[in-house]
C-alpha cells in the first residue's frame, strides 16, 4: 500500500476501508428481500382487506450503519453535509428528511436508511468527506423493514415486546432496539398507530409467522 | 334433579337463562351467573371429593379461591381436560363437564375410604416419608400409587386446541382486587390522571360487596359498583381486568396477571379467541386490596360435608340465591359470623342456633340476631359434628374463658349445616412473593403485610379492615398516596355512606377443644386439602420439629394447590400451642407464586409449536427445501444436513456428496458463518490481541486463519479473517459462536482497551456465502465471472472483488475441504440469484450440493478441527497440534498467552488431538468412545482419551477418526482400544489427523 | 424480573434485554507475563459472592449493546446505582458495617 501514502488525508482514509458497490446492474429482477417468498403483493390482492393490523414490507432499501464520535464536531458537520440532517444525538430519537432517515442506536452508532440505489453513493460520500475515526457498514442485505399499523398495532407490539408504547412515553419519532418475541427488532414510531420495524434477515420468517399468529384475533391486512 | 336449594328470587343470577352441566356423568341445571360450586350446591350435591390421605368425603367449604375441596377436573373431550379447577371460581356455562379427581370407583362409594376409617391411625404425619422412602429404587412405583390414591388431577393426553398468550403492560398504579377498597383506590388514581390497571379474579367487580346485603348510600351495593365501573371504563388510561388473578408479585413491581378470557364461555374457546392471557405488568405503584379469607374453626369431624365458613354461606345466599342446607348452626368467635345466620333466616330457612365462643356477645349484628329471635348460645362451641356424607347433628358444650377446655355438659342439636368463623386472615400472599415476611397483629388476630422494598400500598381487608366503610376509606387514601408519590394532583372522592356497625371484640380461638385429648378425639382438620389434623401437628411438634417451616414440610400442611389459604393460620396456632409459644414466636411460612394454579399454556404463551424457537434461514433456504434437503440445527440456524436422492441411504448420500467434491465440484451454503466487519486504525492491533497468531503483516487482499482463546488459553472459536483494507477486516466465526465472539470483542474494547480506535459491526445476515469446492470449481467460476481467477492471478488465501453471475462479490479463495475452493460472498438479497446461476452453470461440471455432514467428513479427512466438536474448553492450540497458529513474538500479551503457559498447560501427558485409524478399516468408532491402553486390564480401566470426530471416508475407502489421547503426539503408531457398550472392542492406531493429501497440494492448484 | 436503567439509553428496560457478565472492576493485569500462576488464577477464576452489595458488569445486549456497571443488593435485588465503564461506584459497603457484622 506504499503507493497511496502520497494521497491526501481524506483520500487516504477512504482507501483504508474497502468500499464496494454491492448492487448488480440488474437490481430489480435479481433482488430478493428476506420476505420475498411470502409474496406480499399477491397477499395484498387476495387476502383480507379489513382488520386491526396492517402490514407492509419496505424491501431492498439501503441500510447503512454509522459508528462515530458524537462529540466530534467535524464528524457531525460532515454527516449533516451528506445527509442534509444532523445526527440525532439524544438517545432513542430519530430524524427524517425526504427519503433519508437516521436512528440513534447507541451512543456511537446510528442506522441510516436511504433508497436502495443510493447506498453506494452515500457510502462513497462518507468515505470522501468523513474525517477521523469512524466506520460505515452497508448492511442492506442483512435486514428488512416492516411497516406495522392499525387499531391494534400497539397491542401486537405489547404481545411481542416489553416496551411501554404509551404515547406519553413513546412519542412519534422515538426509536428502540429491543427483543421482539424471541428475536430482536429496531422499532420506530412514525405515527400514533404506525410503526417501522427493522428486523434481521435470518429471523424474518420467524417474525412473519409470529405477526400472523399474534394478529389472528384482530385480522391481518397485507399491503403491497 | 331439581335445584331444591335455589331461592325463587334474589342473587346476581339470571333465572331466565338455564344452563346444563354434568358432574361425574350426571346432568344438572344451573343458571347464568352461577359458579360451578353454587350450581352444585343448588342441586344439593354434598360430596365433591375424597380426601388426600384418609379418603373421607368432602363438601364445598368456601365460595372463592380459598376452597380446598371442590378442586375438580374439567373438560368435555380428552384434548380439553383441565385439572385443578376450583368449582368456586369456575363460572357455569352450558355444556360444562366436570368430575371429581379422586375417589374410586366414585366419590360416593370409595374403596380407599375404608383405609381412611380403619387405617387412620396407621397414617401419622410423615407417613409417606417414613414408609415409602426406602428402598429408594422403588420410589417411582410408590409415587404412581400415591398419585392415583391421592387423586391428583390429570393433564390432557392430546394437544390442547386453545390459544394462550401473554401481553406486556405498563401502568402508574396497579390495583389488585376490585372490592370496596380496590374500587375506591382505582377511581381515585384514575381521576388523578394516573394510568391504572385494576384486576380481580372474579367475573364481576365488587368483591365482598357482591356477597353482602349491606346497602351503600341506602341503595344496593351493586349499584355503587356499577357506577364506579362505568366511570372507570370511560377513562382512556384505565384497563379493567375481570376474571384476572394477580398470581405473582415479583421484584421491581413486576406482576403476572392470569386472565381467563373464554373459560366461562365454553369447553373450547370460540374461533380466533385467546383462551387465557398472561399480563406481564410493570407498575410504578401497586395497591394491594386483596381482602381477607375467613378462617374456619378446628373442631372434631369438621370436614363432614355441610361444614362451611360463614362468609361462604352469606355469599351463596346473597350472590347466587342458593341456601346450601336447611338447618344451620353457626359457631363464631366474632360478630361477623352472625351475618350468615341473619342471611339464612332471611332466606326463610331454619337457624338452629348461633354458638358464640365468647361469654358475652353484644355487637349490633348480635342484637339484630336477638331481635330476629334467633337462638344464641354464648360461651360455648361446637366440639364435634355427626354424620359422614352430610352433617346430621352437632355436639355443643360450654368453654372456659380462654377457650382451652370444655367446662360444661354436651348438648346435641340436629342440623345439616355448620358455618364456622374463627375470624378473618388478611390475604397477604402477594406481599410475601418478593421475600417480605408478614407481621402478626394481636388486634387483627392475623398476619399483616410486612415491610417491603416494593413500591406497594395496601388497603382494606389486607390490613385487617373488614368493615366496608373502613375499606372504602383506606382505598381512597391509598389512591391519594399513589397520586402523591407519582407527582399527580390530589383528588377528592365522596365515598358512599355505609352504616357503621358497633362491633364487639373477637375472641382469639383457633382450635376448639374436645372432651378427649386431641390425639384421641375424632379428627380435627386443619388443612383439608392435605388431610393435616391438629393431632398430626401436635405429633410433629412432639417429634422435635420446632420451626414452622419444618412442621409444614413434615405434615404437608399448606402443600396443597390451595397453599393452605384456609388452614395455615390455624395450623400455626396449633403448633404454637403445642410448643408453648405465641403465634408470632412460632412464626409463619411465606407464600410464593402462584397464588392459584395456572395452566401451563398460560405460562408458555405462544412460545410453542412452530413458534417455540426461532428458525433462522439463509437467503437460499427455499431452494434447499425444494431440493429435499434434510436440515441440521446449528444454534437457531437451519442448515442443510444432506441432500438425499430417491432411494439413497444417508451413507450413500454422504458418499456421493464427498466423491463429487473430491472428483468434480460441490456447493455448500456457508451463509450461517458469523461475520464481523472491523474498521479503524487499530483493527489490526486488536486482531493480534484476540487471536493467538500474528496479524501485523497480513496485507490487503489476503486472508488468514486464526484461533481465538480465552484468558485461560483454551480455544473457543476459530475462523478466517480477511484484510479488506489497511484499516478494514472481515472476521468470520463459527456459526454457533457468532454472538459470543461479537460480545467478546466488544467487552474487551469497551472495558479493557477503549483507547484502541476500532469499531465492530455484525454483518452475518448481510452476506450470503456460496462455497464451491473441488477440482472443477475454477472452471465453474470462470463461466460466471469477469475476473481473472487463474491460479496466478488469484492465489490460495487471497480474496478478490469480482462479479459473479452479474452480481458484485467478494470471493475468498480459502478451503475447508482441502480442495480448490472459492467462497463467494454477495449481498444477501442477491444470494439466491447467484446460487441459482451457479447451480445452472454447474450442471455440466458435475456440481453437487452438499450439507454439513459431508462438510464434516471432508474437513476431517484433512484433519481440520471444528471448534465445539474437537474442542471442549479444555484444549489449547498446542493440544490440538496447532502450535503453528500461535505467535509468541507479538509485543502485546494476547488473550490466551499467559493462560497457555500455566504449569498445567505445559505439563507432560496432556490430552492431545491425533488421528486414529481402526485396524479393521470398515469399523467406524462411535464418537465419544473412551480410549484405553489395555481393554483386558483391571477395572476400572484408566481412560486415556476419547473420540471427538469419526466418519466413514468414501474417498479413502476406510474409517477415519480424530480424538484425544494423553501424550498422543508422541505416540504415533501405537495402538489404543475403544471398548463399546455392546462388549466389543475396537483397536485403532494413533496417527496424524491429516488423512488425505497430507502435503496440501490440491487446494493450491 | 429486574427493571434496569440503561445509562446509555437513558431509560428503564426489562431484565431480558440485558446480560449479566459477572463481577465488575476485574482489571486485566497490565503485564500478564509478570503474574505468577497463582496471581493469574486469582484474576481468572476467583470472584466475590457477597450477600448484600455487589458491583456487577452488565451489557444491554438486546438494546444499545453497551456495557455498564451496576451496584446491586444480592439479597434484596435492589439496584442501588448504575454507572458507566471507567466510573467508580458511589454506593459501597461501609467498612464499619462490615466490622460490626463480624463482631
Amino acid at each position: 500500500m506504499s503507493d497511496v501514502t502520497s494521497t491526501t488525508k481524506l483520500e487516504q482514509a477512504a482507501t483504508k476501508a474497502a468500499v464496494m458497490n454491492q448492487l448488480p446492474a440488474d437490481k430489480e429482477s435479481l433482488g430478493q428481500s428476506p420476505l420475498h417468498h411470502a409474496d406480499f403483493a399477491s397477499a395484498a390482492k387476495r387476502g383480507a382487506q379489513k382488520g386491526g393490523i396492517h402490514l407492509s414490507e419496505l424491501a431492498l432499501l439501503g441500510h447503512l450503519t454509522l459508528r462515530c464520535d458524537a462529540g466530534n464536531l467535524e464528524q457531525l458537520a460532515a454527516v449533516e453535509a451528506i445527509l442534509g440532517v444532523p445526527l440525532p444525538l439524544t438517545p432513542l430519537t430519530s430524524v427524517e428528511k425526504g427519503a433519508y432517515s437516521v436512528r440513534w442506536m447507541s451512543p456511537d452508532e446510528w442506522l441510516i436508511l436511504v433508497p436502495g440505489l443510493e447506498a453506494f453513493s452515500i457510502e462513497s460520500q462518507f468515505r470522501d468527506a468523513m474525517p477521523g475515526h469512524y466506520s460505515l457498514v452497508n448492511s442492506s442485505g442483512g435486514s428488512t423493514v416492516l411497516m406495522l399499523s392499525g387499531d391494534n398495532a400497539v397491542e401486537l407490539l405489547q404481545k411481542s415486546t416489553t416496551i411501554d408504547w404509551h404515547l406519553s412515553v413513546f412519542p412519534v419519532g422515538k426509536v428502540v432496539s429491543t427483543l421482539f418475541a424471541k428475536s430482536t427488532a429496531t422499532i420506530r414510531r412514525t405515527d400514533d398507530q404506525r410503526f417501522e420495524l427493522i428486523i434481521r434477515r435470518s429471523f424474518a420468517d420467524y417474525i412473519w409467522l409470529w405477526i400472523q399468529d399474534a394478529s389472528l384475533e384482530y385480522g391481518l391486512v397485507i399491503e403491497a | 334433579m331439581t335445584q331444591h336449594n335455589r331461592l325463587t328470587s334474589g342473587g346476581r343470577i339470571d333465572r331466565s337463562t338455564s344452563m346444563t352441566f354434568t358432574y361425574n356423568g350426571k346432568s344438572y341445571q344451573g343458571y347464568k351467573g352461577d359458579t360451578l360450586a353454587s350450581a352444585m350446591l343448588a342441586n344439593g350435591i354434598d360430596v365433591v371429593a375424597r380426601s388426600f390421605k384418609y379418603s373421607r368425603p368432602r363438601g364445598i367449604v368456601a365460595a372463592g379461591a380459598e376452597e380446598p375441596n371442590a378442586v375438580l377436573q374439567l373438560g368435555a373431550t380428552e384434548a380439553t381436560q383441565v385439572p385443578n379447577v376450583r368449582a368456586t371460581q369456575q363460572e357455569l356455562f352450558n355444556g360444562l363437564v366436570s368430575s371429581s379427581t379422586n375417589g374410586w370407583p366414585s366419590v360416593d362409594t370409595d374403596v380407599m375410604g375404608m383405609i381412611g376409617k380403619i387405617g387412620g391411625n396407621m397414617m401419622p404425619p410423615g407417613f409417606y416419608y417414613k414408609t415409602f422412602m426406602f428402598p429408594e429404587s422403588l420410589w417411582e412405583t410408590y409415587e404412581s400409587m400415591i398419585r392415583k390414591a391421592a387423586g391428583m388431577g390429570r393433564a390432557p393426553r392430546e394437544t390442547d386446541p386453545d390459544i394462550y398468550d401473554s401481553i406486556n403492560q405498563h401502568c402508574d398504579v396497579m390495583v389488585v382486587g376490585a372490592g370496596p377498597a380496590g374500587l375506591a383506590a382505582a377511581l381515585t388514581a384514575a381521576r388523578g390522571g394516573a394510568r391504572v390497571i385494576i384486576a380481580d379474579e372474579q367475573n364481576e367487580f365488587g368483591g365482598s360487596l357482591l356477597n353482602s346485603s349491606e346497602p351503600l348510600d341506602g341503595k344496593p351495593a351493586a349499584d355503587w359498583v356499577h357506577d364506579v365501573v362505568q366511570e372507570l371504563r370511560a377513562f382512556e388510561n384505565v384497563t379493567l381486568l375481570p376474571r384476572s388473578t394477580v398470581n405473582g408479585f415479583h421484584d421491581h413491581n413486576f406482576l403476572t396477571v392470569h386472565e381467563r378470557r373464554t373459560d366461562h364461555l365454553a369447553d373450547i374457546a370460540p374461533a380466533k379467541m385467546v383462551r387465557q392471557r398472561m399480563h406481564r405488568v410493570r407498575a410504578k405503584w401497586v395497591i394491594l386490596a386483596t381482602g381477607a379469607h375467613e378462617r374456619p374453626l378446628v373442631y372434631a369431624n369438621n370436614d363432614v360435608p355441610g361444614c362451611m365458613i360463614t362468609g361462604a354461606v352469606s355469599a351463596y345466599i346473597n350472590r347466587y340465591g342458593v341456601v346450601p342446607g336447611n338447618d344451620l348452626v353457626v359457631m363464631t368467635t366474632n360478630d361477623y359470623g352472625y351475618q350468615a345466620a341473619l342471611d339464612w333466616a332471611a332466606a326463610g330457612r331454619k337457624v338452629v342456633a348461633i354458638v358464640d365462643t365468647r361469654s358475652v356477645a353484644n355487637g349490633d349484628r348480635v342484637e339484630a340476631a336477638r331481635q330476629r329471635g334467633l337462638t344464641i348460645i354464648t360461651g360455648s362451641a361446637v366440639i364435634e359434628v355427626q354424620g359422614s356424607k352430610r352433617v346430621t347433628g352437632v355436639s355443643v358444650a360450654a368453654l372456659n374463658a380462654s377457650g382451652t377446655q370444655i367446662v360444661g355438659s354436651v348438648t346435641k342439636l340436629k342440623a345439616d349445616t355448620v358455618a364456622s368463623s374463627g375470624g378473618w386472615s388478611p390475604v397477604i400472599h402477594l406481599s410475601c412473593h418478593t421475600g417480605s415476611r408478614p407481621v402478626w397483629s394481636d388486634a387483627v388476630v392475623g398476619f399483616l403485610p410486612g415491610p417491603t422494598l416494593q413500591k406497594q400500598l395496601t388497603a382494606g381487608g389486607i390490613n385487617g379492615q373488614y368493615e366496608t366503610a373502613n375499606a372504602l376509606q383506606e382505598g381512597l387514601e391509598a389512591g391519594q398516596q399513589a397520586l402523591a408519590k407519582l407527582g399527580l394532583p390530589d383528588v377528592e372522592l365522596v365515598l358512599p355512606k355505609v352504616k357503621t356497625l358497633n362491633m364487639a371484640a373477637p375472641m382469639s380461638l383457633f382450635h376448639v377443644p374436645h372432651l378427649k385429648p386431641t390425639s384421641q378425639a375424632p379428627k380435627q382438620f386443619v388443612d383439608y386439602q392435605t388431610d393435616v389434623t391438629a393431632a398430626g401437628i401436635e405429633i410433629a411438634c412432639r417429634e422435635g420439629f420446632e420451626a414452622i417451616e419444618h412442621v409444614k414440610r413434615y405434615t404437608a400442611m399448606g402443600f396443597g394447590t390451595d397453599q393452605g389459604k384456609l388452614g395455615n393460620i390455624n395450623g400455626m396456632a396449633v403448633a404454637a400451642k403445642a410448643l408453648n409459644k405465641t403465634i408470632p414466636e412460632t412464626g409463619t411460612t411465606v407464600f410464593r407464586p402462584n397464588y392459584t394454579p395456572i395452566a401451563f399454556g398460560a405460562i408458555i404463551g405462544r412460545n410453542c409449536g412452530a413458534l417455540f424457537e426461532p428458525e433462522r434461514y439463509t437467503a437460499m433456504h427455499k431452494w434447499h427445501v425444494e431440493q429435499g434437503a434434510l436440515f441440521e440445527d446449528v444454534g437457531q440456524w437451519k442448515r442443510p444436513w444432506y441432500f438425499p436422492k430417491a432411494g439413497e441411504t444417508i451413507q450413500q448420500t454422504l458418499n456421493r456428496e464427498c466423491l463429487a467434491v473430491r472428483n468434480a465440484v460441490g456447493i455448500l451454503d456457508a451463509s450461517t458463518l458469523g461475520k464481523i466487519d472491523i474498521q479503524g486504525k487499530d483493527a489490526r492491533e486488536f486482531l493480534g490481541r484476540v487471536y493467538s497468531n500474528a496479524w501485523a503483516k497480513l496485507p490487503v487482499g489476503k486472508c488468514r486463519y486464526g484461533l481465538m482463546c480465552g484468558e485461560d488459553g483454551m480455544v473457543f472459536d476459530d475462523g478466517v479473517t480477511a484484510c479488506l483494507g489497511e484499516n478494514h477486516f472481515l472476521m468470520t466465526t463459527t456459526t454457533g459462536g457468532a454472538a459470543h465472539v461479537y460480545e467478546w470483542l466488544e467487552i474487551y474494547h469497551q472495558t479493557e482497551w477503549p483507547e484502541l480506535e476500532v469499531y465492530f459491526n455484525t454483518v452475518t445476515d448481510h452476506w450470503s456465502t456460496a462455497t464451491i469446492t473441488g477440482p472443477n470449481s475454477r472452471k465453474l467460476l470462470e463461466e460466471l465471472t469477469d475476473g481473472d481467477v487463474s491460479n496466478e492471478a488469484f492465489r490460495f488465501m487471497d480474496w478478490q472483488q469480482i462479479t459473479v453471475a452479474g452480481v458484485p462479490a467478494r470471493v475468498f479463495r480459502i478451503s475447508f475441504t482441502g480442495e480448490l475452493s472459492f467462497e463467494i460472498n454477495v449481498q444477501a438479497n442477491y444470494g439466491m440469484a447467484v446460487w441459482e446461476k451457479l447451480i445452472e452453470a454447474g450442471k455440466k461440471h458435475g456440481l453437487t450440493p452438499y450439507g454439513t455432514e459431508t462438510m464434516h467428513i471432508l474437513r476431517a479427512e484433512k484433519g481440520f478441527i471444528i471448534a465445539g466438536q474437537d474442542t471442549d474448553g479444555s484444549v489449547h492450540p498446542y493440544d490440538l497440534g496447532m502450535g503453528w497458529c500461535v505467535s509468541n513474538q507479538k509485543p502485546f500479551s494476547y488473550i490466551g498467552k499467559r493462560g497457555m503457559n500455566r504449569s498445567d498447560c505445559v505439563r507432560e501427558n496432556r490430552k492431545q488431538l491425533v488421528g486414529l485409524k481402526t485396524k479393521n478399516p470398515k469399523q467406524v468408532i462411535p464418537e465419544g468412545s473412551a480410549a484405553v491402553l489395555d481393554p483386558n486390564g483391571v477395572k476400572p480401566l484408566s481412560i486415556e482419551g476419547h473420540i471427538s470426530s469419526s466418519y466413514w471416508s468414501e474417498t479413502l475407502g476406510r474409517s477415519i477418526a480424530m480424538g484425544f489421547i494423553k501424550g498422543g503426539l508422541d505416540k504415533m503408531g501405537e495402538s489404543v482400544f475403544y471398548p463399546l457398550a455392546d462388549g466389543t472392542v475396537i483397536e485403532a492406531e494413533i496417527c496424524s489427523p491429516i488423512f488425505f493429501d497430507p502435503k496440501g497440494e490440491r487446494q493450491n492448484v | 424480573m429486574l427493571h434496569i436503567y440503561c445509562p446509555h439509553c437513558g431509560e428503564y428496560r426489562d431484565e431480558e434485554e440485558f446480560h449479566s457478565v459477572g463481577q465488575a472492576h476485574i482489571a486485566r493485569p497490565l503485564d500478564p507475563e509478570a503474574c505468577s500462576d497463582e496471581e493469574w488464577g486469582e484474576y481468572l477464576f476467583f470472584r466475590k459472592n457477597p450477600r448484600g452489595l455487589h458491583h456487577e458488569l452488565w451489557v444491554h445486549s438486546a438494546g444499545c449493546r453497551k456495557f455498564f456497571n451496576m451496584t446491586r443488593d444480592t439479597q434484596t435485588y435492589e439496584i442501588k446505582e448504575v454507572y458507566k465503564i471507567g466510573e467508580q461506584p458511589t454506593v459501597v459497603v461501609q467498612l464499619q458495617a462490615v466490622s460490626g457484622a463480624q463482631s
